[in-house]
């Protein structure tokens, strides 16, 4: 298994060799699969979707439904207007949606499509929207996609008012539908009253009926919602890299101010989460809270000894590696290996400030954006790592260098129930602590001698 | 309830599904090989897909997406093709172009690549595939391929796979003239009696088990197409005395060119079920006009399908009287499914393709009962409707297709790369139908039924 990696490392490549990251329009498609009655359209070839709607459907294990435009020679030679003119037609015709949500392509971007143009030409009746964001696939990854497309739907959707509600925003930022709901759980129990935008709950993990439907009701930020988003009297933006674009919008438009804070990961950063809504619903943190925290922590205490001063390589979207590298520090570890796939300089600043804080030699440790699962694996041949902290896409390294993984963020494509636990949280923090822990000492156990194997540990 | 399920089909669309009529074949031909309709939810995949997916199993060649990331990432070893020899395969090689090389063209980057892997490594064979905008941007690929092969003295061919450029068919013929392009320079009038299997990518192992029967019987291969194939061995295939095409959507282009550029000859094979295992072989030896060979596979195939025989009487209590539906990418694959499933004594109540051409359905009516659904290029809501108003038990069919039929409550069995299990030869009998038993007969089923089904 890879045994073509060189341990010489090569600085400033033009090849990207087993990339830790993948192109915008996937990261819309998944954004506008969270709105209620929405259809996801990809404006471009039929690949495009085709992948998309794959890999999705890997990650999820469910049916992840998007439309094309299918574009054809004509198409990149004429333009995609007819393409795009049929396409809504026959998505309203045979689907039904309240919403189209367009993304481009690299394609329809380069050849220079002006859909928001297209769109206002088109013959569209009251009651439903046509709306689209700019995702070309060589700029930013899945995670800018991703936010394109919540300002997208911003964009078309959120209506000015002049009385501001009682209730607050929350823009989880790229996460699971298991998260979803251990953040709005949350939310809950604090007491904050919320529009939560995007929102995969019972989208991408919808319960077994026996039935199937494209847009399960009640599931996903409704239309009344994303209007109201404007009204909000707070927001809180979840993801530093992948939520600030969109709360700026949200401020800039509609003056609705926002804390922006990290995934809420590990013990401090769900702290910040509950404080960020505490400051909102001036609520005291109920006991059960407290209790979720204390067992976190107490489960942290117990295992500490076995994670303590272990060395983690930890890859895959940055706001997700950032709060891992946290959870990873209030473990003891030491985050030797943090890079990203996405090309965001600020990433590298936010984690080296995180190391920092907690007194960790970032001269010991290699921070980096914009590289590749590659220039990982060159790292951990010179020097290795207890365990590997990301995507599937580590598997093959893991193999290679004998090292245990940890699957978490996108995409997981080789293992089942992952995407409807939560990550965030105390409640996804235990059963990270609980993973980590049981991989690191399943290697003890399967590398002890006879003599050192031990029923109590 | 029937009537309206199927409102949900496309007026555009009803020319690419038919009823099978009793008795007859309904003559006015199917309407496919198509472009898709814009708007549909289509299951099918693009240019580079198809070019990709035909020559990714070349284990020794390195694949370079000349595009932004995105074509790289989601192609990444996904397509379970095995490997007995090199991996180089299973690593994603990619441009990665940026917004500034779309404005200034991405040549450069590209040579600058090459130029990094041939300075580390040492490549036999570079597949250069350019996506959707390296057309528009006007890279000259096949410049910079021809310069930096005559540079490396190496093969770098160049793949012009734009999305756009047609469909997944238009793909794979890429990849067979990437193909020729490799192996004409090897042109040769010696005939070594072997022959070379096209359309078979080793996906769970299915090469070799086929490989195996030919040892078996004395017929050597001389190189294979490309599942668990290597430079050194494609380049032998000029030589061979004969073709046999597994995959015909992707591969019967192939043979066609070398059989008129090399004057081989070749026959359209299936592995997939006992009688066209057994027919296939038997064919095979036929067109090498080696008896020897025939005898042999003739007693081979005797044995192998008496040794299934109790495994097969046991499960079919089980499987008999089930309806299946299909679908799957080329139309040679569903044929043989439609007979592995009669022989199992079950029913195939829908039947659909990716990429069908008019012969394979006509084929499909003809072996079909009445009443059975056949629909080219079908999208998700047609799947749906015509699974529930057949009511069919399994659908045999592709990664995108697994998760929609679980959620109707249909069992599932993969028959595209996601297959774990070799379904190929007497082997892929026991686990095609372990496989399609475990699927309808999990206890899992007993909780779903609650749900009213």
């Amino acid at each position: 298994m890879l045994e073509l990696t060189p341990k010489e490392i090569m600085e400033n490549r033009h090849i990207t060799i087993n990339p830790c990251k993948t192109c915008e329009p996937v990261g819309a498609m998944f954004c506008a699969l969270g709105v209620e009655n929405c259809m996801p359209h990809s404006h471009g070839s039929q690949g495009c979707c085709s992948y998309h709607r794959t890999v999705l459907s890997r990650h999820f294990k469910e049916p992840a439904m998007a439309t094309s435009s299918s574009f054809t020679e004509g198409a990149s030679v004429f333009g995609g207007r007819s393409n795009l003119t049929t396409a809504v037609k026959n998505i309203f015709d045979i689907y039904d949606p309240d919403i189209i949500a367009i993304h481009t392509t690299c394609l329809s971007e380069t050849i220079g499509d002006d859909v928001g143009n297209y769109i206002m030409d088109l013959e569209v009746s009251d009651d439903k929207t046509v709306l689209y964001a700019s995702t070309p696939s060589y700029e930013g990854s899945h995670i800018q996609g991703f936010s394109n497309m919540m300002i997208g739907i911003m964009k078309y959707m959120t209506q000015k008012a002049a009385v501001k509600s009682n209730r607050a925003a929350i823009f989880p930022g790229w996460v699971n539908p298991g998260d979803d709901r251990e953040l709005k759980r949350i939310a809950g129990v604090m007491g904050v009253d919320y529009i939560y935008f995007p929102d995969h709950e019972g989208i991408l993990e919808t319960p077994m009926t026996g039935k199937y439907k494209y847009f399960p009701k009640g599931a996903g930020t409704s239309a009344a919602d994303i209007k109201a988003l404007g009204t909000a009297k707070k927001l809180i933006a979840m993801g530093h890299i992948t939520s600030s674009e969109p709360a700026e919008f949200l401020d800039k438009q509609y003056k609705v101010p926002f804390s922006l804070i990290p995934m809420p990961i590990g013990v401090k950063l769900t702290d910040k989460y509950v404080m960020a809504l505490r400051e909102i619903s001036h609520q005291e943190v109920p006991q059960t809270l407290e209790d979720e925290r204390g067992r976190l922590v107490d489960l942290m205490l117990d295992s500490h000894t076995y994670t303590y001063n272990k060395t983690a390589a930890i890859y895959g979207d940055p706001d997700i590696v950032y709060s891992f590298t946290s959870l990873c520090i209030e473990m003891g570890m030491i985050p030797k290996y943090v890079i990203t796939g996405t090309p965001k300089e600020e990433f590298t600043r936010q984690v080296s400030a995180l190391l920092k804080e907690h007194g960790i030699d970032t001269g010991k440790c290699v921070i980096k954006a914009d590289t590749d699962l590659f220039y990982l694996h060159q790292l951990i041949k010179n020097e290795p790592v207890d365990i590997l902290i990301g995507s599937s896409y580590g598997k093959q390294i893991a193999k290679a260098e004998n090292i245990p993984i940890i699957r978490m963020g996108f995409p997981v494509l080789d293992r089942y129930g992952n995407t409807i636990q939560p990550t965030v949280g105390y409640a996804g923090a235990i059963r990270y602590v609980e993973k980590i822990t049981c991989a690191l000492m399943d290697k003890v156990d399967a590398e002890a001698k006879d003599e050192d194997f031990d029923v109590v540990m | 309830m029937a009537e309206l399920q199927r409102k949900n089909v496309l007026g555009e669309r009803e020319k690419s599904i038919l009823t099978k009529q009793a008795g007859v074949c309904s003559g006015t031909g199917m309407k496919c090989d198509t472009d898709s309709v814009s708007g549909s939810v289509s299951q099918r995949a693009c240019v580079y897909c198809g070019a990709r997916v035909v020559l990714n199993p070349i284990t020794d060649a390195y694949h370079i997406i000349h595009g932004p990331i995105g074509c790289s990432s989601y192609t990444w070893d996904i397509r379970g093709s095995l490997t007995s020899g090199e991996d180089i395969y299973r690593n994603s090689f990619c441009t990665d172009l940026r917004e500034t090389d779309v404005i200034f063209g991405g040549a450069l980057k590209l040579e600058s690549a090459i130029e990094e892997l041939m300075s580390k490594n040492h490549p036999k064979l570079i597949f250069v595939y350019s996506t959707c905008i390296v057309g528009v941007i006007g890279d000259d690929v096949d410049a910079i391929c021809r310069h930096m092969s005559e540079k490396y003295s190496i093969p770098m061919v160049p793949v012009k796979s734009p999305g756009f450029s047609g469909n997944k068919s238009t793909g794979y013929r890429m990849a067979c003239d990437a193909i020729m392009q490799v192996i004409s320079p090897y042109k040769t009038d010696k005939r070594t009696g072997g022959i070379n299997i096209l359309g078979d990518y080793n996906l769970a192992g299915e090469m070799w088990i086929i490989k195996n029967y030919l040892a078996k019987i004395g017929i050597p291969v001389v190189a294979s197409f490309t599942g668990d194939a290597s430079y050194d061995e494609m380049i032998k295939a000029p030589s061979a005395s004969l073709n046999v095409v597994q995959c015909a959507g992707s591969s019967t282009y192939l043979a066609n060119r070398m059989e008129e550029e090399f004057g081989i000859p070749y026959i359209k094979v299936s592995f997939f079920g006992i009688e066209d295992t057994a027919s296939s072989l038997l064919r095979i030896a036929e067109a090498l006009g080696n008896e020897e060979a025939r005898e042999k596979g003739i007693r081979f195939c005797d044995k192998e399908t008496g040794k299934i025989q109790d495994f097969l009487n046991m499960y079919r209590s089980n499987l008999e009287g089930k309806k299946a539906a299909i679908y799957v990418g080329g139309g040679f694959k569903a044929i043989s499914l439609i007979r592995q499933f009669a022989f199992l004594g079950m029913k195939t109540v829908v039947v659909g393709t990716q990429t069908g051409k008019k012969d394979d359905y006509e084929i499909i009516e003809s072996l079909v009962d009445e009443d059975t659904i056949i629909l080219d290029d079908a999208n998700p809501a047609e799947l749906e409707a015509f699974m529930k108003e057949k009511e069919a038990d399994i659908l045999v069919g592709g990664v995108k297709e697994r998760p929609l039929a679980y959620k109707l409550g249909i069992a599932f069995c993969d028959h595209n790369h996601e297959r774990k299990h070799a379904l190929a030869g007497f082997e892929g009998v026991i686990n095609f139908t372990r496989e399609i038993n475990e699927s309808m007969n999990s206890p899992v089923w007993s909780y779903i039924k609650e749900c009213g089904l």
